[in-house]
């Protein structure tokens, strides 16, 4: 018996290569119109749901429905040009040149009020975060540059400085019988943190920069304790209670500083006042013998995305131009079968693989471009409008932003070529419209509007190819900093690029397995 | 009518792709609610002082497994117009609309037998898991049983909930024909209406949105402990119904008014 191999013709003579086939390609897609204007409209989609989602944000309503709190409508900048929350106590004396501040902790006590799951309305209770300690201001007002070495309620002694930076010291907390020493000294600029359990032996923890005038001396600041609830209407809700640490120190001394009193200053004072801290204990000092217990309430640190607005938001319309790109990109395929055009195209291009490829070319190009144009226009009128309506649009670097809006319409191009290698792959539309969206718009969706329980949210965003929406996050989390770090409230498990190379490994996986289908098997 | 029904059944009894898909409904529906149940625990959520609304989450693997209804209910359609098939059935069945009404009965059939077996053993998932997550009658949740009248009804509500998914996917692709567009009409007016409400601040107009939403409403059968939803079950589920009829309208008038 003879076996005779398939007949194949050889590629004709003179049109080989890969350029004339990405003209067939670019002239079959150019001219079918639904798909150009379904282009056009997943590009004018984007914008538009951007604009109309902007446009709705006020600073005092709030992203998030049912929120209690009002938002603040302004907010202070840190040196490092990102927005900040600073409020604290602060005991100070000035501090122009090289000095030190040493104090010796012997109490770190708090209260926390409403909390959970009882809702007693004030239990004895130090946050994890509340901190107290010596630091180094640029000035009083909020935002200024700082450095400062902290006990912290359950996360051992800390060294911060500019608002985002935390480096971790010797753990366990302070009592009377363990009290804790902290020190910084600043020479020529350069300030370094110490932390000590006995006043003799230190422990370097580290260093920062933060030259010219400043004040130094003691601090106290307890972040708010924070609860979240589901939305009636999806969403969620963030519930932020008052809570106030109070700390004893002695054995204070500032070297490097003219004689003269303490200077004592609310930082970030609002003018507000709850109802503890009227009635029975306000923020402040008391000085006796040497001995300063000070109270006070807040925070130093970087302002979190759901708490605020952020660039992406703008781009919230992303996931519904996904829907009409993919079913364009999955049409570009799927009609050729439909109409058996594939047997045509097939047959100019023996070369199967080169179709696909060229096929993945222009739906990814096409789409790339018109990402960007979307992204390139809702991005800079969106936060335009956002703050025009008084939303405090947490401001990020010219990278980040540039990231956020390559990163979409790259995202957006890479679910083209996803979509178009289903399509090959399945060679039924519908069903590989369905997976799209499924696999790529559904758990971005359902996260967002919180439909689906967090852990489950957090899972599927990490191995469905819906973890590529990362590359939008333009706000980093913060360990050091209390918050709700959901996907709802826009933060991803999965850092941006890694995200996006998920999404990508996806879509090289699938159209590596359409060539080697469209190979194998007869069209 | 008993003629167009034995066509209907004939053509998604022998067509490959029909039984894969049951079975794709059924396992969605189980694998999404098992998920979410095991991905929920008593401690992380008492820590926030929340309670959780247990048969809600046992049946949140309806919300993926209706995407593979509305494909069922797609190509039941679309895949005749897309084969040319259609002009044949149309020959031998001149009425179109009993055409449509067969296709739909045949469609409810088999995706309700998808929905009981689905639905059924994600409650019976989630009995089995949720206890282990510290889901314990010690703590204020008993053991899921379709004995309890509110999570029967939201069992029950989940069941006509993907029936009326599916018959919104037939009008919809009786309508546009295309399948990949029909998909995409469907699954976009099911999962982007959440999105569109999160993002909407006016609260009268998320509320009014929420009522009309097909996916939103629809579901609020499921809800058992939440008072404060914008609608009942019963009204929710009518809204659902009421864009299945709207759908199917739309698409007897285009398959009676166009050529095939």
């Amino acid at each position: 018996m003879t076996v005779t191999a398939p007949y194949r013709p050889d590629p004709p003579a003179g049109r080989d290569g890969f350029v004339p086939v990405l003209r067939a390609e670019w002239t079959k897609f150019r001219t079918v119109r639904g798909w150009v204007a379904g282009v056009v409209v997943a590009a004018m989609v984007t914008v538009l749901f951007g604009i109309l989602v902007a446009s709705g944000v006020h600073c005092a309503s709030g992203p998030f429905p049912g929120r209690p709190v009002e938002l603040p409508c302004s907010a202070p900048l840190g040196p490092g040009g990102e927005a900040v929350d600073d409020r604290f106590f602060f005991v100070h004396r000035p501090l122009d040149g090289d000095g030190s501040v040493t104090a010796r902790l012997t109490s770190l006590t708090g209260i926390t009020t409403f909390p959970p799951p009882d809702h007693h309305p004030v239990v004895p209770r130090v946050v994890p975060w509340a901190k107290a300690g010596v630091i180094i201001k640029a000035g009083t007002e909020r935002g200024s540059a700082y450095t400062a070495m902290m006990i912290t309620g359950s996360h051992g002694a800390r060294m911060q400085s500019g608002f985002t930076s935390d480096v971790a010291g010797p753990p366990g907390g302070v009592s009377a019988a363990s009290p804790r020493w902290v020190r910084l000294t600043r020479s020529g600029g350069t300030i370094t943190g110490y932390e000590s359990a006995d006043g003799t032996r230190w422990t370097e923890v580290g260093t920062a920069r933060l030259a010219g005038p400043a004040r130094a001396g003691l601090f106290v600041a307890s972040p708010c304790d924070l609860s979240v609830y589901q939305g009636t209407f999806g969403g969620v809700g963030a519930a932020c209670r008052f809570t106030q640490a109070t700390a004893v120190f002695d054995q204070v001394t500032v070297r490097g500083a003219p004689p003269g009193g303490w200077g004592r200053t609310r930082v970030g004072d609002t003018g507000q006042r709850t109802d503890w801290e009227l009635y029975h204990r306000p923020a402040g000092v008391q000085e006796s013998a040497g001995t300063f217990t000070v109270t006070g309430s807040g925070d130093m640190a970087p302002l979190r995305a759901g708490e605020h607005v952020t660039v992406e938001w703008a781009l919230a319309g992303v996931p519904i131009g996904l829907v009409v790109i993919a079913v364009v990109a999955v049409g570009f395929i799927s009609a050729e079968y439909r109409r058996g055009l594939i047997r045509t195209t097939l047959l100019a291009t023996p070369r199967r693989g080169r179709t696909l490829a060229a096929k993945a070319v222009v739906a990814g190009t096409v789409t790339f471009a018109a990402g960007l144009a979307a992204t390139g226009v809702a991005i800079p009128i969106g936060t335009r409008i956002l703050r025009a309506g008084g939303a405090v649009v947490l401001p990020v670097g010219a990278l980040t932003e540039v990231r956020v809006a390559v990163g979409t319409a790259a995202l957006m191009a890479v679910v083209a070529v996803l979509a178009l290698g289903l399509g090959a792959l399945l060679r039924r539309g519908g069903a590989a419209v369905a997976v799209v969206i499924a696999t790529v718009v559904l758990p971005e969706v359902l996260a967002k509007a919180s439909i689906l329980p967090d852990g489950m949210a957090r899972w599927l965003l990490r191995v469905t190819p819906a973890a590529g929406f990362a590359i939008r996050q333009s706000v980093p989390e913060y360990p050091q900093v209390i918050g709700y770090y959901a996907p709802v409230l826009g933060y991803y498990p999965l850092a941006p690029w890694a995200g996006f190379a998920v999404l990508c490994g996806y879509a090289a996986l699938v159209l590596g397995l359409a060539t080697a289908r469209l190979r194998r098997r007869d069209a | 009518m008993r003629r167009h029904l034995r066509a209907e059944w004939t053509k998604s009894r022998t067509v490959p792709s029909t039984v894969p898909l049951l079975l794709g409904v059924v396992a969605l529906t189980v694998a999404g609610g098992a998920m979410a149940s095991a991905a929920t625990t008593a401690p992380a959520c008492a820590a926030s002082g929340c309670t959780f609304d247990l048969t809600k989450l046992s049946l949140t693997g309806v919300l993926l497994g209706q995407a593979v209804v509305v494909v069922l209910a797609v190509l039941a359609m679309s895949g005749e117009y897309g084969t040319g098939m259609v002009r044949t059935t149309f020959t031998a069945m001149p009425r179109r609309s009993a055409v449509l009404a067969a296709k739909a009965a045949v469609l409810t059939g088999l995706t309700l037998v998808a929905a009981v077996i689905g639905v059924l053993a994600s409650v019976l998932a989630a009995r089995l898991i949720l206890p282990g997550n510290g889901f314990t009658p010690a703590h204020g949740y008993p053991a899921l049983s379709l004995a309890d009248g509110p999570t029967l009804r939201a069992a029950a509500g989940s069941v006509l909930c993907l029936v009326l998914v599916a018959l919104l996917g037939l009008g919809v692709a009786a309508a546009v024909r295309d399948p990949a567009t029909a998909i995409g009409v469907v699954l976009g007016l099911l999962y982007l209406f959440p999105l569109l409400i999160f993002v909407i601040s006016d609260q009268a107009w998320q509320r009014l949105l929420w009522q009309v939403s097909p996916l939103n409403a629809g579901l609020a059968v499921q809800s058992t402990t939440d008072a404060g939803l914008p609608l009942g079950p019963g009204a929710g589920l009518v809204v659902l119904a009421a864009w299945a009829a709207l759908a199917l309208l739309a698409g007897g008038l285009r398959v009676r008014l166009r050529d095939a």
